[in-house]
């Protein structure tokens, strides 16, 4: 068979099995793809992962493809003699077509993604002085996380202060999560919000998401830090607006003796002991 | 294995056992310990009030490994050389290559190549061993959502143990092993450029896996491979040998590469050029690159942290003005580059076996050769995609996210490289061709996770979950250990001089590659379902898919007890010789006898053409040179 | 022959070495869990007493370390045990000694108790609902069941300190009384939120971050 013959062969069997598995790729596994539609940046991250895996499945196909078709075309079939192959050294052609797709693909993933990112920050830890603000983030609702081994504590400042033990968040709101932490790092993952941002002893990593209905949502620490790691999960909900108001209102009249020791609100605390304790 | 009769007198057993030996580096090594920890404790307890607090002495545990590893290593004579120099002697002949006889030589100080690549292999397997049963247990915890075997305590001890063997000791995997014994014949060189440093970092290595088990007997670490402080600096003694532990294979690292780099560029034959180099020598080249500039780094890391431990000085803890993000940086610093040492050793032996197996010359050599060191270069370069949602220079990510992406590109190459030497060839279904099979299939889906991982919106999900654990184990275990086990069926003849049982190899390439797959494949959708690494307690929802990837982790162990039977089998009892060149390679270490004479080429050899004729020439012919030894 | 046989023995005594040494190996991890202790049934309901002690009794691996303790309430006996086992769905009543000092919180938020069921608990027969948060010695708290109930300590000028477990009560402490309601079998764990651990970074090393000191599991079947 010529070169060309194969060529031919490949390239429809590339085109058909990459539009079967793209179309199937795309239209039942992305929308299973979690972190679901918890949130406005939960939405952003499925539909991301839905471009990367359209983009990715047909070039996993061509290898593949390729691949199967080599092994089964190019095999051997008189094991008897050692017999060699054409000595083709390389074909530079090809090498620079290889060379303009695969870089066209990868500026245009690194394009998207940094587009999709700076839009509204993806729900992911930005440091103290975010960059890739949603529109409106300097009205969003201020919620500091303080990690430290091993529990979430969540801080109101907009509400006098007053630290709770539990997390409720309010539907249709624009939310800041200030996440710090008291001793190592931890991070704070509110998985179906699609929100991950490292907990820093000493440091304020902001992440925006802006929830939508209500829902239950898990909160796990996802870095280890410590022994009960992996005892390190809770429950978080987003509840209406007015039951929200009346659960804060609730938690600072009971929390009230709580508060009255705590801090001032700051960006990071370093609590005693801040060396070896006694 | 190459034996060489010299006419020494026998001398009675007993006077076998004093010199310098394994013996009595043992023997050394106890007593550095005891005087580091005398030492210690004498420093320690009057100066520090926390000693008394805590119980632990860390001054005197640091001290000990020092002095341990240093009277294990002058034990085995690794101080005759420089101090017989210094004074002005000759060099003794104990450490010289052709000293000793049969077994006794894998037992010491040997500056054979061809012995250290066997003590290495034997070393690092008996530690991937461990590493191994490791996980086998961390699966057999996550069997039930809740603690049921081991506690939270020693849960996360076996995953750092696991983490830190797999990344440790087996980085040196194919390095040690094969580049030491490759290198030299494929260059047409005799030996490595400085014998004796190959040797030491042999015998470093094996120094360092032993004070990582230790460990266990001071209360475990809490970390993780990644050593993570302040948590680190808050842990117990156990901490400490993994200080000890990973400062001991950087310095083991660095200095194997830097052997291999000297060694590549000063010792090669007449006519083996740049353009000849076998590609597996290129991809040595550009993995002891990184090696040699990447392990400082975490040599450095560890030492600070060393000393926030020991005499209170505060690198990486906030409250008293260091940054707990300093160490991530240096570790990632060192760390990205180490993944990409794990993987391009087993880039090499793939585009080495394909040109043997498809019979056909290597396509695009040189864009081989590019890919190579281009993945070398961008290695550091990508680091902060381990951090993008630490919060620490929120503004470089696009930087990070494209640097990292652009690793693809060369990784490309490689990829390219292979298909273009399948390119109507002459595919023999050898064992060592299907792990090469194996690899592109594995590396193929590891890479293609990797790009969710560099892409911020989506690694906001994936960071630190059992995806990211999937995504590292396609590449690494992948990537390393099948090309890892390619090597072992296609040079491991040739380095013992007896065959393996192919039906048994065949029966472990299959399992494995299908147990392998059947393992962490769902660990990405497990990941995706939210279940964080590291976690000893899981959702019960997840119960079902975590016992099936346990199962399947169960048949990993087994098909890895084939291929433990079979090498026993065969390379022990059996003992079935194997041909000079059973594969019909062009390549020169498949030209010499088996086994290799002791002294590899009575004359050096010259080169005239790279190792890949197939096709065309006739195999090259090692011609003798004039220039004579 | 001579040498098949040797290299036959060589591979039996070396598997054997390599199984030994394996089995120590994952020995190792499997000891040391720390024992179980069951609450005390008895017609006025379910009890359970625990001590903290500044010290470990000397015997313990780690006798410098801080550690709650299971006490016995008839033969005042003291058991190192940190897996207290207790029965579902059931009032229990938790009576913490502590023998220990003042250490503080690193989150003043903590020193406020949660999840009881009078909403608060009793220090030395005084229901309060909060202690001073510098003032804290220890928190007995139970994530998962959503419980939290900090321990006084002792004050730094005490007379008749107690070092070591086993303490008399006749030894300077302070009595933290509490109850809750156990919810459905299963294994929560237990923890102490104080940087207690003396002599570790943040006081939050050591027994801080090890089963059977100041954490365990609480076993309800």
């Amino acid at each position: 068979m010529t070169g060309a013959n194969h060529w031919r062969r490949l390239v429809l069997w590339w085109l058909g099995t990459s539009i079967v598995a793209t179309l199937l790729v795309v239209l039942v596994l992305a929308p299973i793809v979690p972190p679901g539609n918890g949130s406005v940046e939960a939405s952003g991250q499925v539909v991301d992962n839905t471009v990367l895996l359209g983009v990715s499945t047909p070039i996993a196909m061509a290898v593949l493809v390729y691949f199967i078709y080599a092994l089964i075309v190019f095999r051997e079939r008189d094991t008897s003699a050692v017999l060699d192959g054409p000595p083709i050294r390389g074909d530079a052609r090809i090498q620079t077509w290889w060379l303009v797709v695969t870089t066209g693909l990868v500026l245009f993933l690194a394009g998207y993604g940094t587009i999709r990112m700076l839009a509204d920050g993806a729900g992911g830890g930005q440091g103290p002085n975010p960059i890739a603000k949603p529109t409106g983030a300097s009205r969003a609702l201020q919620v500091q996380v303080i990690a430290q081994q091993w529990k979430f504590t969540y801080r109101w400042p907009s509400y006098g202060g007053v630290e709770t033990s539990t997390l409720e968040l309010p539907a249709n709101r624009m939310i800041a999560f200030h996440v710090t932490s008291l001793d190592v790092i931890h991070s704070f993952w509110a998985y179906q919000l699609g929100v991950k941002a490292d907990a820093n002893p000493g440091f304020d990593n902001i992440a925006y998401v802006t929830t939508k209905g209500p829902l239950t949502f898990d909160i796990h620490c996802a870095e280890l830090c410590g022994v009960w790691h992996g005892y390190m999960f809770e429950k978080g909900r987003v509840v209406g607006p007015s039951q929200f108001s009346t659960w804060i209102t609730q938690q600072r009249v009971r929390n009230a003796p709580a508060t009255k020791s705590l801090p001032p609100y700051s960006k990071q605390y370093f609590p005693d002991p801040q060396r070896r304790g006694g | 294995m190459s034996t060489v009769a010299i006419s020494a007198r026998r001398q009675p057993t007993w006077r076998k056992l004093i010199g310098f030996n394994l013996l009595t580096g043992i023997v050394l090594a106890v007593v550095g310990w005891l005087v580091g920890s005398w030492i210690g404790a004498r420093i320690h307890a009057p100066s520090l009030d926390y000693f008394s607090d805590t119980g632990e002495n860390d001054i005197g545990i640091m001290l000990g490994y020092l002095f341990g590893v240093i009277g294990f290593l002058v034990g085995l004579g690794f101080a005759n050389y420089p101090i017989k120099r210094m004074l002005g002697h000759p060099a003794s002949l104990a450490e010289h290559e052709s000293e000793g006889e049969g077994a006794l030589r894998y037992f010491g100080l040997c500056t054979d190549h061809k012995v250290v690549a066997i003590q290495y292999i034997v070393g690092i397997g008996v530690f991937f061993l461990v590493g191994g049963i490791n996980a086998m247990l961390i699966r057999t915890e996550l069997l039930q959502p809740n603690v049921h075997v081991f506690g939270p305590n020693q849960y996360v001890t076996l995953v750092g143990m696991h983490g830190a063997m797999m990344m440790g000791m087996m980085t040196s995997g194919i390095l040690g092993p094969f580049a030491n014994w490759l290198v030299p014949l494929m260059i047409g060189s005799r030996r490595m450029a400085f014998p004796r440093i190959e040797s030491f970092t042999f015998w470093l290595l094996m120094a360092a896996g032993v004070v990582l088990v230790t460990t266990i007997f001071m209360g475990g670490f809490q970390t993780g491979w990644t050593g993570y402080t302040p948590l680190g600096t808050q842990g117990t003694a156990g901490y400490d040998a993994y200080i000890g532990f990973f400062a001991l294979v950087g310095l083991s690292m660095c200095l194997l590469g830097l052997n291999l780099v000297v060694t590549i560029i000063t010792m090669r034959a007449p006519g083996m050029t740049w353009n000849r180099l076998p590609i597996f020598v290129w991809s040595v080249l550009a993995t002891a690159v990184l090696m040699m500039l990447a392990a400082p780094m975490l040599i450095a890391a560890l030492l600070m942290g060393a000393f926030d431990r020991t005499v209170q000085t505060a690198f990486y803890l906030a409250s008293a003005g260091g940054s707990a993000y300093l160490f991530q940086n240096l570790f990632w610093v060192f760390g990205h580059p180490e993944v990409y040492i794990v993987a391009l050793p087993g880039f090499g032996i793939v585009l080495e076996l394909l040109p043997v197996f498809c019979r056909k010359p290597l396509w695009g050599y040189r864009l081989a050769v590019a890919g190579m060191l281009g993945v070398a270069l961008l290695s550091f370069f990508v680091w902060q995609h381990h951090l993008f949602v630490s919060g620490i220079n929120a503004d470089l990510r696009p930087f990070y996210m494209l640097s990292t992406e652009l690793i693809s590109l060369p990784t490309g190459f490689i990829f390219l490289c292979a298909m273009g030497t399948m390119w109507r060839g002459r595919i023999r279904y050898t064992v060592p061709m299907l792990f090469c099979m194996g690899w592109a299939f594995n590396f193929l889906f590891g890479g293609i996770s990797g790009v969710f991982l560099s892409d911020v919106p989506s690694d906001v999900t994936t960071h630190g979950s059992f995806f990211s654990m999937a995504h590292f184990h396609y590449t690494i275990m992948g990537g390393l250990v099948f090309t890892l086990f390619a090597a072992i069926y296609y040079w491991g003849p040739k380095m013992t001089g007896f065959n393996f049982n192919e039906r048994l190899a065949r029966i472990h390439f299959w399992t494995l590659f299908i147990a392998f797959n059947s393992t962490f494949g769902p660990l990405f959708a497990l990941g995706l379902m939210g279940q964080p690494r590291r976690v000893v307690t899981y959702p019960t929802n997840l119960q079902a898919l975590n016992d099936w990837v346990s199962v399947s982790a169960f048949v990993i162990g087994l098909s890895m007890l084939v291929f433990l039977y079979n090498l026993i089998w065969s390379m022990v009892i059996k003992r079935e010789p194997a041909e000079d060149n059973p594969w019909d390679s062009k390549s020169a270490e498949f030209q010499l006898p088996t086994p290799v004479p002791l002294h590899d080429f009575d004359r050096i050899p010259v080169f005239d053409s790279d190792p890949y004729p197939y096709g065309v020439e006739p195999a090259p012919v090692l011609t003798p040179t004039t220039q004579g030894a | 022959m001579s040498g098949y046989a040797k290299r036959l023995t060589g591979i039996v005594i070396g598997a054997v070495v390599v199984c030994v040494l394996l089995g120590l190996y994952i020995g190792v991890y499997l000891s040391s869990q720390p024992g179980s202790a069951s609450a005390a049934q008895s017609p006025g309901g379910v009890h359970l007493y625990l001590g903290t002690v500044p010290a470990s009794e000397g015997t313990d691996p780690h006798p410098s370390w801080v550690s709650y303790y299971a006490v016995d309430a008839t033969s005042g006996n003291w058991r190192h045990d940190t897996t207290f086992v207790l029965p579902a769905n059931t009032v229990v009543t938790v009576t913490v000694y502590n023998y220990d000092g003042q250490s503080g919180l690193r989150n003043p938020f903590i020193s406020q108790s949660e999840g009881t069921l009078s909403g608060g608990f009793t220090l030395d027969g005084k229901p309060t609902r909060t202690v001073d948060p510098d003032a804290a010695s220890h928190i007995f708290a139970i994530p998962q069941l959503g419980v939290s109930v900090p321990v006084e300590g002792v004050t730094d000028d005490a007379k008749n300190q107690c070092a070591n477990a086993p303490c008399p009560l006749s030894t300077a402490h302070t009595t933290t009384t509490f109850s809750f309601r156990t919810g459905k079998p299963g294994l929560y764990r237990w923890q102490c939120f104080v940087p207690c651990a003396a002599g570790y970074i943040q006081g939050w090393g050591g027994p801080m971050q090890t089963v059977g000191y100041m954490d365990g599991f609480i076993k309800v079947v």
